[in-house]
């Protein structure tokens, strides 16, 4: 690998990290909030914002912007810490968030907060508003991407599939979908032990493939390969395209990893402590 | 501003002007959830096919595509059948268009009772109830082809979502072409000094009829006309009450939370008068002729001249007992 790219690679580390202390700060602050779904998606929302994305934080709404629809919408706070990191609001207001008058709202809510290209929050419908973004760049002729998060228990919602035929039909290869495949859901489908839970959707690729994505599976935690995904993803002509990310809910805080019980707990002073220890650990491994 | 009794055929009209405005207006989009044969969005597929896109039988994704064009600048006209639209995709309304307050005009064909032989899952009975309750929303019902034609035109200009209720059938022509449309404004159809008829949309028409009915009866009912349900004509419905003391409500829409819902909370905020509802009743309907529906369900001109005698009845009764405010609870 080039030692440019090795350099961006460390930067984008170090950005997530700061990404992941702002997700359980807040949520610890909050008293309230989702944390695991954040934590498993903060690799990928900091490559977007910080890499893929055409953005300008100083101009949030200028015209030719790619898009972003956070379609799992509890995961907001993940988004928040993101666009707090790369400049579109003070990082202080992340302290408001979930607070009464405040423009972070537990779900994302496009109309308080310059920056976020869609509302969202029942899941399923951030898809299909991604879907019409990117018909509406089609039929303006605009060259601007559409990236648009699902969560795989989301997947389980139809519209998610209904929003999928019609990306093909209409050969949307302006959008690209990003799957936070953690493998785990608020409550699941609990084994006989109590413990084990079956994988909120089943074979992701082959699905979407048969769609009619253009589908890659990834290590959603590793920045050599989240990038060369989405470079990949914006050379397919004719198809959207679907980046199946494997992560890990909860990631980069040990005793929150694959802990369905961390989709949405707060944690303690002691429990915060530790995360932020963990994340800054994970960072010099 | 009435005329002739000529029947123009609402579907016709609404198709005829979404394919006019798609000429004229480069941001406007058509979105059909395979309904266009019958909701009368097959003149623009056919003479405007650019403007026109199928979404398939899948109201969900259909309201958040809108959604998304609309975020993006432009404005989706989605039509489909008021039953699917309202109740299938409401959470999408919801969420997707109404709390971000979007650019979609939402249009509701096949509402009310009358829908071609198809039956209670096809009615739309409820659209009113359930659109008006949504903060942000404009809900409209047109009596004419006209007047749908004007609702159009204000739609088209107003930045943020709206419900409009189209009819499937043929109504008589009650304004003139040039007829203009206020959001919030009743019109008065009739002068009358003994109670007033509210009505919107397609039971305008049956409410006038009602009116002569009433007048070989020696009853004089006033007519007022409110297209826009929401916002709603707070002034209106207040001069009805205190020039006539006695109101009854008409619409071909479930008697539970439409017009008469909307124009009772008017009532018991400002002049409380008694009040009737003309509407389906809270049962589930059926599939079957027209007239025949409309009779079963008591939706006919003489049902809505019954309710007014009903409503004289009650206001005499307050007259000779005087004001009932000032009795007491088991006295």
């Amino acid at each position: 690998m080039e030692k440019s790219a090795e350099l961006h690679i460390r930067e984008l580390k170090k950005i997530a990290a700061e990404v992941r202390i702002h997700i359980v700060k807040t949520v610890h602050h909050a008293g309230a909030g989702h944390i695991g779904g954040p934590l498993s998606a903060a690799d990928l929302l900091t490559a977007l914002y910080f890499r893929v994305m055409n953005v300008r934080p100083e101009q949030p709404d200028f015209e030719d912007r790619d898009r972003f629809v956070l379609s799992k919408g509890h995961s907001a706070i993940a988004l928040y810490s993101v666009l707090a990191e790369r400049g579109y609001f003070p990082r202080e207001e992340l302290a408001t968030f979930d607070k009464i008058d405040s423009r972070l709202q537990a779900h994302p809510d496009m109309k308080l907060l310059p920056g976020l290209d869609m509302s969202s929050g029942s899941l399923g419908q951030g898809i299909s508003a991604a879907v019409g973004m990117a018909l509406a760049a089609k039929l303006k002729k605009a060259a601007w991407r559409v990236y648009c998060m699902i969560g795989d228990g989301e997947s389980q919602e139809g519209q998610v599939w209904e929003a999928a035929d019609i990306a093909a039909k209409y050969g949307l290869d302006n959008l690209t979908v990003i799957l936070d495949w953690n493998r785990l859901q608020q409550y699941g489908w609990p084994g006989a032990d109590g413990r084990e839970r079956r994988a909120p959707v089943e074979r992701p690729v082959e699905r979407w493939r048969a769609f009619g994505f253009h589908a890659v599976e990834i290590d959603g935690h590793d920045f050599t390969e989240i990038l060369r995904a989405f470079d990949e993803a914006k050379a397919v002509r004719g198809r959207p395209q679907i980046i199946v990310a494997r992560t890990v809910k909860g990631k980069g805080v040990g005793f929150m990893e694959n802990a369905h019980h961390w989709h949405s707990r707060v944690p303690t002073a002691e429990e915060l402590a530790q995360a932020i220890e963990d994340i800054r650990g994970g960072l010099a491994s | 501003m009435t005329k002739t009794a000529e029947l123009i055929s609402m579907r016709d009209a609404f198709g005829d002007k979404l394919l006019a405005m798609s000429r004229e207006h480069d941001d406007l989009y058509v979105l059909d959830g395979d309904l266009a044969t019958s909701t009368k969005l097959d003149k623009v597929a056919e003479l405007n096919p650019e403007r026109f896109l199928q979404m398939g039988i899948a109201e969900q994704n259909m309201l958040g595509v809108a959604a998304g064009m609309a975020a993006a600048g432009l404005q989706p006209w989605v039509c489909t059948f008021a039953a699917f639209l309202v109740k299938r995709a409401l959470d999408q309304i919801a969420v997707s268009i109404a709390q971000p307050m979007l650019d979609v005009k939402l249009i509701g064909a096949y509402s009310g009772l009358l829908t071609g032989c198809t039956g209670k899952t096809h009615q739309g009975l409820e659209d009113i109830a359930i659109m008006r309750s949504l903060p942000g929303m404009t809900v409209l019902a047109p009596a004419d082809a006209a007047e749908l034609e004007s609702m159009m035109e204000f739609a088209r200009a107003y930045k943020g979502p709206v419900y409009i209720r189209v009819a499937r059938d043929a109504y008589p022509a009650i304004f003139d072409s040039g007829h203009r449309f206020e959001p919030g404004k009743g019109v008065w159809l009739r002068e009358g000094s003994d109670l007033t008829i509210i009505a919107t949309g397609t039971q305008t028409s049956r409410a006038l009829e009602a009116v002569d009915l009433l007048a070989r009866e020696g009853v004089s009912a006033a007519l007022l006309h409110l297209p826009s349900i929401k916002p709603i004509d707070r002034d209106a419905i207040g001069r009805a009450a205190r020039l006539t003391g006695a109101i009854v409500t008409a619409e071909e829409h479930s008697v539970i939370g439409g017009l008469g819902g909307a124009v009772a909370e008017v009532l018991v905020e400002t002049d409380p008068v008694p009040m009737e509802r003309v509407g389906v009743m809270d049962l589930n309907s059926e599939s079957g002729p027209n007239d025949e529906l409309l009779r079963k369900y008591g939706l006919t001109p003489a049902d809505i001249a019954e309710k007014a005698k009903a409503v004289l009845a009650r206001k005499a009764g307050r007259q000779v007992s005087g004001c009932a405010g000032h009795s007491t609870i088991g006295g």
